[in-house]
């Protein structure tokens, strides 16, 4: 109780704003930071109060990642900026096949940001990684003038462990091996799309995005090391994931139009955008690459967890010395996936 | 999707096309030139031509707006949106087109440029409203399918006596180029049997237009939809027409095109735009009257004149075959640029600069095909 006496006035969360003073490293930060940030990821390291955090480990092999977040809007329907930078890392150590232990969350705020939103971003957080069971055990807090930074910016990093056995990578595609994808495509993109300010559109689609560690557990725990490589489809979509995993891999891949799962919703939007889902960004899905002795019993283990109820085999991997990723249309005919050139761009005709 | 997956049933297509393998003459060739961007792109996109017979070429033509945009005009627009007062609206896919020394739009924004992406001409007026200190611009660009809607932010910008809306016309007419192809090119060198017509254009202009090319040209020409089984019927009708000697316009897209097209459209653009003497089309050169500018009674939403623009004058790289292409003389095979120098991320000509392109089309298709090839042999 002292000590939040000590910090001075309280944080008007209704109707204050990030200032320069919440990140000039006197009472106004130690406040913001204690009444947003701790308050909302709560746990004994942070109640520490150190400058970092110390955990054990146990032996084996460790698993890093870091990522940044900057997406516009902030808030979209399905989630936030927040519950996005919790679940998306969280996911780059799950794609490894390993369990998330550990993570930290800067933030780069810009003058003026509500602290209401503010809050509201540091509460999803808070509940992303207690589900996740993730803590966020370090960070750090900067302010910019206005104008420097779109509202915030989160940069996050994770650990996690993985068991010795299992080297999962991108580059150990081999031909005949099945190709699982956990879910529908394009759900994250459209849903921020349609709250883009120009081009506002009604659709009830909303974000994936979504913790994947949990599913993955389930597929390691009936593919073992039969699972090459596990990737989520974030930036890119569906496309840019394969066409890497096949240049990395060296070899091609070959996918059924018609397994894809796609919501009506999210196929119409793209429809009228002239986007391809197969470009659009995903928060909540994973494409595996397993041995084919191992694919049907990987694929039942995710149909059986919640995250993975639409899982689909959608093709397989080839020999192809161009690399190539093909696609059997629904009509009849065969066309290429190819990386976006640049940014993906709607058409005008 | 309602109204869609009914024009992509493979099952309708399976059956289509084994007409046109029983009523295509194996011992004849068979070229046709899809004219607009849309149908090249439904060919790629649900692999339309694996398909049809070995035998029934599909050219891709110069109906891709982005791609025949001269670079001068990017240029022009590009030197436009570095003047402070200026925002720039485009559309999306033209900011990645090349101008001169690889500058671009997207370039010239991370340079400090107000350019702004919209999706609709309304989207430049709600600007222009919300923001009157500046001087807004609509980069307009497309066929007839985009002008009316230029038309109506002008009529709009009118009425809502706004001041500081203007526009960067580059609106270009389908027949102009159609006709061109035929005139310029050599009867021996162009293999070409007939045309599938535009869909999005033809909504507007209606099926009229396009029997003078039917009679003056005796080429075969059937106005098709922009989905897959559209282009299939299309082939379908076109072969029969070779096949029986006919020269005939039709239309396969019924359910959205009509004899006199859109009037309401037509009467709007006829008041604001007039014909320009001549215009350049990137790979095509220059074509008599086959653009629009906006008419002296609009003149200050004319950014050409508002601001006093100077033609750009800016030549492709002469190895570049894009105009041979465009007309379907040439491959993009053929050119020596294809693959090396002229990639879809460093697209030096015409042709490769949209996805719709023919040369991006086969950078993304026709490369597949013939790697398919190899792998058969």
């Amino acid at each position: 109780m002292n000590k939040i006496l000590s910090l001075g006035r309280k944080l008007d969360l209704r109707h204050g704003r990030v200032d320069l003073s919440h990140g000039a490293g006197g009472r106004a930060m130690a406040r913001l930071i204690a009444d947003v940030f701790h308050a909302a990821f709560d746990n004994d390291w942070l109640r520490a109060g150190n400058d970092q955090s110390a955990f054990d480990v146990a032996g084996g092999r460790m698993v890093m990642t870091t990522d940044a977040y900057v997406v516009s809007p902030l808030f979209f329907p399905g989630g936030d900026i927040g519950l996005l930078a919790v679940n998306g890392t969280i996911n780059d150590i799950a794609m490894a096949g390993a369990k998330p232990l550990y993570m930290s969350a800067s933030f780069v705020i810009e003058e003026g940001f509500p602290l209401a939103d503010l809050q509201r971003i540091a509460q999803s957080m808070g509940e992303a990684s207690r589900a996740a069971g993730v803590p966020i055990i370090t960070g750090d807090t900067k302010v910019v003038e206005r104008g420097k930074a779109d509202g915030v910016f989160i940069s996050t990093a994770c650990v996690g462990a993985a068991q010795i056995e299992l080297s999962l990578s991108g580059d150990k595609a081999r031909p005949r091996d099945a190709i699982l994808l956990s879910g529908s495509i394009g759900d994250h993109g459209v849903a921020v799309m349609s709250r883009r300010e120009n081009l506002c559109f009604e659709t009830d689609v909303l974000s994936d995005t979504v913790a994947l560690h949990e599913l993955v557990a389930a597929m390691v725990a009936a593919g073992g090391p039969s699972i090459r490589a596990m990737r989520d489809p974030t930036r890119g979509g569906l496309a840019a994931t394969l066409n890497e995993i096949a240049n990395q891999s060296r070899v091609g891949a070959r996918i059924d139009e018609a397994a894809l799962p796609i919501k009506p919703q999210v196929a119409a939007a793209c429809e009228l955008l002239g986007l391809d889902p197969l470009n659009v960004a995903n928060e909540g899905k994973l494409i595996a690459i397993v041995a084919p002795e191992a694919a049907e019993a990987t694929l039942a283990a995710m149909r059986a967890h919640r995250l993975g109820a639409q899982a689909a085999r959608i093709g397989e991997i080839v020999e192809d010395d161009c690399c190539f990723v093909q696609m059997r249309t629904t009509f009849g005919g065969d066309r290429i996936v190819d990386w976006l050139s640049g940014e993906q761009l709607p058409r005008i005709c | 999707m309602k109204h869609l997956d009914e024009y992509r049933d493979g099952g309708l297509a399976r059956g289509l096309a084994a007409r046109i393998h029983s009523e295509a003459k194996p011992g004849r060739a068979y070229a046709f030139m899809e004219f607009c961007g849309g149908h090249t792109h439904a060919v790629s996109r649900y692999g339309v031509q694996d398909i049809l017979p070995e035998n029934i070429r599909l050219i891709h033509g110069p109906g891709c707006p982005v791609c025949v945009l001269p670079i001068g005009r990017i240029d022009q627009a590009i030197e436009l949106a570095k003047n402070p007062e200026i925002t720039l609206c485009v559309y999306g896919d033209l900011m990645r087109v090349p101008g001169s020394n690889g500058a671009s739009l997207t370039k010239a924004k991370a340079g400090g440029a107000d350019i702004r992406m919209i999706y609709s001409t309304l989207d430049a007026i709600s600007v222009a409203e919300r923001e009157p200190q500046r001087e807004i611009v609509f980069f307009a660009i497309g066929f007839e399918t985009t002008t009316p809607p230029t038309a109506m932010a002008i009529r709009l910008a009118q009425k809502k006596r706004l001041r500081n809306f203007s526009v960067f016309c580059n609106h270009v007419l389908t027949p102009a180029a159609m006709r061109q192809i035929l005139e310029t090119s050599d009867p021996q060198s162009l293999p070409l049997d007939g045309f599938i017509g535009p869909a999005h254009v033809s909504t507007i202009i209606g099926t009229a237009p396009y029997d003078a090319f039917a009679g003056e040209f005796r080429k075969p020409i059937v106005i098709a939809g922009f989905e897959p089984l559209d282009v299939v019927q299309a082939i379908l009708m076109l072969v029969r027409q070779v096949n029986d000697g006919r020269a005939e316009a039709e239309n396969e897209y019924i359910r959205a095109v009509t004899p006199d097209g859109n009037r309401i459209a037509q009467a709007e653009i006829a008041d604001i735009f007039e014909l320009r003497e001549s215009f350049e089309w990137r790979g095509l050169g220059e074509i008599p009257k086959s653009a629009l500018r906006l008419r002296e009674a609009y003149r200050d939403y004319d950014a050409e004149r508002r601001f006093s623009m100077e033609r750009r004058v800016a030549r492709d790289n002469p190895a570049c075959e894009c105009g041979a292409i465009l007309r379907g003389v040439k491959q993009p095979r053929d050119c020596k640029l294809f693959g090396t120098a002229c990639t879809p991320e460093t697209p030096m000509g015409a042709c490769m600069v949209s996805s719709e392109g023919s040369c991006a089309a086969y950078w993304a298709y026709g490369r597949f095909r013939a790697s398919q090839r190899r792998a058969a042999e």
